[in-house]
């Protein structure tokens, strides 16, 4: 039982984390119909920036998400004035996602040129400190890194709902004819709406950065959990998202106490197996589809 | 040109496989061959790839998974002994018949969903068949990798059972993407890809033509796999279930033209050599990888149909303008045509 709710506690924590990932990658897909398959990739791009901001200028790993989050903002508006926007015709859906397939795989070779392969990991001092509530461990890095995800969640919340950018993005998604219309200018939103889901990823990679052993090649396990999250949660639903963040979260975790670590990825797998036979939109596909 | 064969289809098709079957016969030096061996392998694998991604518009990305579990069927079979060399060869179709069996309930299960949905349960597809190869170690070995015994060929033409073998997997890749194309089954996945839903409602049985594409299409990029094990000798799951390998298939079908007979064999035959003198002229792997993105977005973004569609569309325009001249040459020459238009009224 103890080692039950412990697991319980270290699911909710790391399901945080992947929420901010996932709710970045299904904003994208609501505002432009893009499966974001960079999305594994940007992450660790973040864990890098962060890596080399603290290993070279001594920043505070969570502090660097100040910079890490701007930064990554314009990568991503960069990454979609580049290569998505020009792309046109019936197939679009396809070729936008080989396209971001190959932004990964060129993040990959950039990344594994300037910091090799081996497996790194951003250790601040505080990495390995941990409090005892009621008996149970938990630790700091991961509550905060928790907390942080909270934070930038209810930022994005904030956004979606209280300005007039996130008017025109829950415009976007519910219908982007209608959307141009009324004179939402849908490429700026998409730019914009890419960039925050990208900054989203920057944040959430400081984080995995001290959560996790990472080298460039990690996005294929990181992208292919965040896709069944999303697709659990329903494409385009951010509340969705979270919410299959934290069940998957919560599940890898369970299997990886009381089974074995090795099959704990396969939880993801048997998961979105299920969902596909019994609920192929996920959780909150069609009936939250513009709700956000 | 959709019934019967035309006269320049066939003996173009007899110039490819007669100069396949030439090349090592008068003596290629051995990189070449080695280099060749691959081009024919992406070659089939793309034109396999071609059958579900190209006709049906279901892009797949997760071929690799069976690429991978033939790469094992091989490896598991034959790793003790090879019984003379040739009868890996034999037990391939078997392979492949099995594979495209299994396919079918994966098939059915991930084609309930539309094409981006279908590529991320495709994508998760070959992550699910790499951590089994890396967990269920007492069959595969782990990550400590498996090896197919060695075969006892003559050291000068050690490659050829393996290029010939490469040759007739691609052989009967075009030949039932030919058979695809002239077909019923082609025309009702023509339909799938433009409209599924339209489709279903005038009484093309989707699930079953998709389904016999994507368990084809499996069985052939299996026995790939295995004739791949058997030639490297080594299984590793990172290699036998590489996602570069997925890559390589979609990339080549794009680059030549997907949903055509040759598009994925001119994408592999440039691409292929072009790797293999990056690798050379690069050495670094990682530029490499970053050299692999830069095609792949140079591709998608200019030429986004493929290299065969766009050339018969521009030889096509060329003679519509060519036409329309010639009907037009009348005594007060009308202004030519804009080929925009021409297009509009046939």
């Amino acid at each position: 039982m103890h080692a039950l709710i412990q697991a319980i506690i270290l699911g909710v924590l790391t399901g945080g984390v992947y929420a901010l990932m996932a709710s970045g990658q299904t904003l994208i897909f609501g505002v432009m119909k893009v499966v974001n398959l960079a999305q594994g990739a940007l992450v660790v791009l973040g864990a890098y920036l962060t890596y080399t901001l603290f290993t070279q200028l001594g920043i505070d790993p969570f502090l660097s998400v100040l910079i890490t989050t701007p930064l990554m903002f314009l990568v991503g508006v960069a990454v979609q004035w580049a290569f998505l926007r020009p792309l046109h015709g019936d197939d679009i859906a396809q070729l936008s996602l080989l396209v971001t397939f190959a932004v990964a795989l060129g993040i990959e070779g950039v990344l594994s040129f300037a910091y090799s392969t081996t497996l790194t990991n951003v250790q601040p001092s505080y990495a390995n400190s941990s409090w005892e509530i009621l008996g149970y461990q938990v630790s700091l890095v991961r509550f905060v890194a928790f907390l942080l995800s909270l934070v930038m969640l209810g930022l994005l919340y904030l956004i979606l709902q209280r300005t007039k950018f996130g008017r025109s993005v829950r415009a976007t998604v519910q219908n982007p004819m209608s959307a141009q219309l009324l004179g939402v200018n849908s490429q700026r939103v998409s730019a914009i709406g890419f960039g925050i889901g990208t900054a989203t990823a920057a944040a959430a990679g400081s984080v995995f950065g001290m959560l996790n052993s990472f080298n460039p090649g990690s996005h294929y396990d990181l992208i292919s959990r965040l896709l069944t999250i999303v697709v659990l949660g329903g494409l385009g639903s951010i509340g969705g998202s979270v919410v299959a963040a934290l069940v998957m979260g919560v599940a890898s975790s369970v299997v990886s106490a009381l089974a074995s670590p090795i099959w704990s990825d396969f939880t993801f797998f048997i998961v979105l197996l299920l969902v596909l036979l019994l609920r192929p939109r996920g959780l909150f596909g069609a009936r939250l589809r513009g709700a956000l | 040109m959709i019934r019967g064969f035309s006269r320049i289809g066939l003996i173009r098709t007899g110039i490819f496989f007669a100069a396949l079957i030439i090349i090592p016969l008068v003596g290629a030096p051995g990189f070449l061959l080695n280099t060749l061996i691959f081009t024919v392998m992406y070659a089939a694998l793309a034109s396999s790839w071609n059958l579900v991604g190209g006709y049906a518009g279901y892009p797949s990305l997760g071929h690799v998974a069976f690429f991978g579990i033939g790469a094992y069927a091989v490896g598991i079979v034959f790793a003790k002994d090879v019984y003379g060399g040739y009868l890996p060869f034999f037990v391939l179709p078997i392979i492949g018949i099995a594979v495209g069996l299994l396919a079918v309930p994966i098939g059915w299960v991930s084609m309930r969903t539309r094409a981006d949905v279908f590529a991320i349960v495709t994508i998760t597809l070959l992550f699910i068949a790499q951590t089994l190869a890396f967990n269920l170690k007492g069959l595969t070995g782990g990550a400590q990798g498996s090896s197919v015994a060695p075969p006892p060929f003559a050291v000068d033409t050690f490659d050829w059972p393996f290029y010939f073998a490469m040759v007739v997997l691609l052989a009967v890749a075009m030949a039932i993407s030919l058979y695809f194309r002239r077909s019923k089954i082609g025309l009702s996945l023509a339909t799938v890809r433009a409209d599924e839903d339209k489709a279903h409602g005038v009484g093309v049985r989707v699930t079953a033509v998709k389904l016999t594409a994507f368990g084809v299409s499996a069985g052939l990029v299996a026995m790939v796999g295995g004739v791949w094990a058997y030639y490297v000798g080594f299984i590793y799951p990172q290699f036998a279930f590489d996602p570069l390998i997925t890559i390589g298939m979609v990339l080549m079908a794009f680059l030549g033209g997907r949903g055509t007979l040759w598009g994925p064999v001119l994408g592999a035959f440039i691409l292929v050599p072009a790797q293999e003198f990056f690798a050379q002229a690069l050495g670094a792997s990682q530029l490499y990888l970053v050299a692999y993105a830069a095609v792949f977005l140079v591709i998608i973004l200019f030429l986004p149909r493929g290299i065969l569609p766009s050339i018969t569309e521009r030889l096509r325009r060329r003679r519509d303008t060519l036409d329309v001249a010639a009907a037009s040459a009348g005594p007060d020459t009308a202004p030519p045509a804009e080929p925009r238009e021409v297009k509009v009224r046939r």
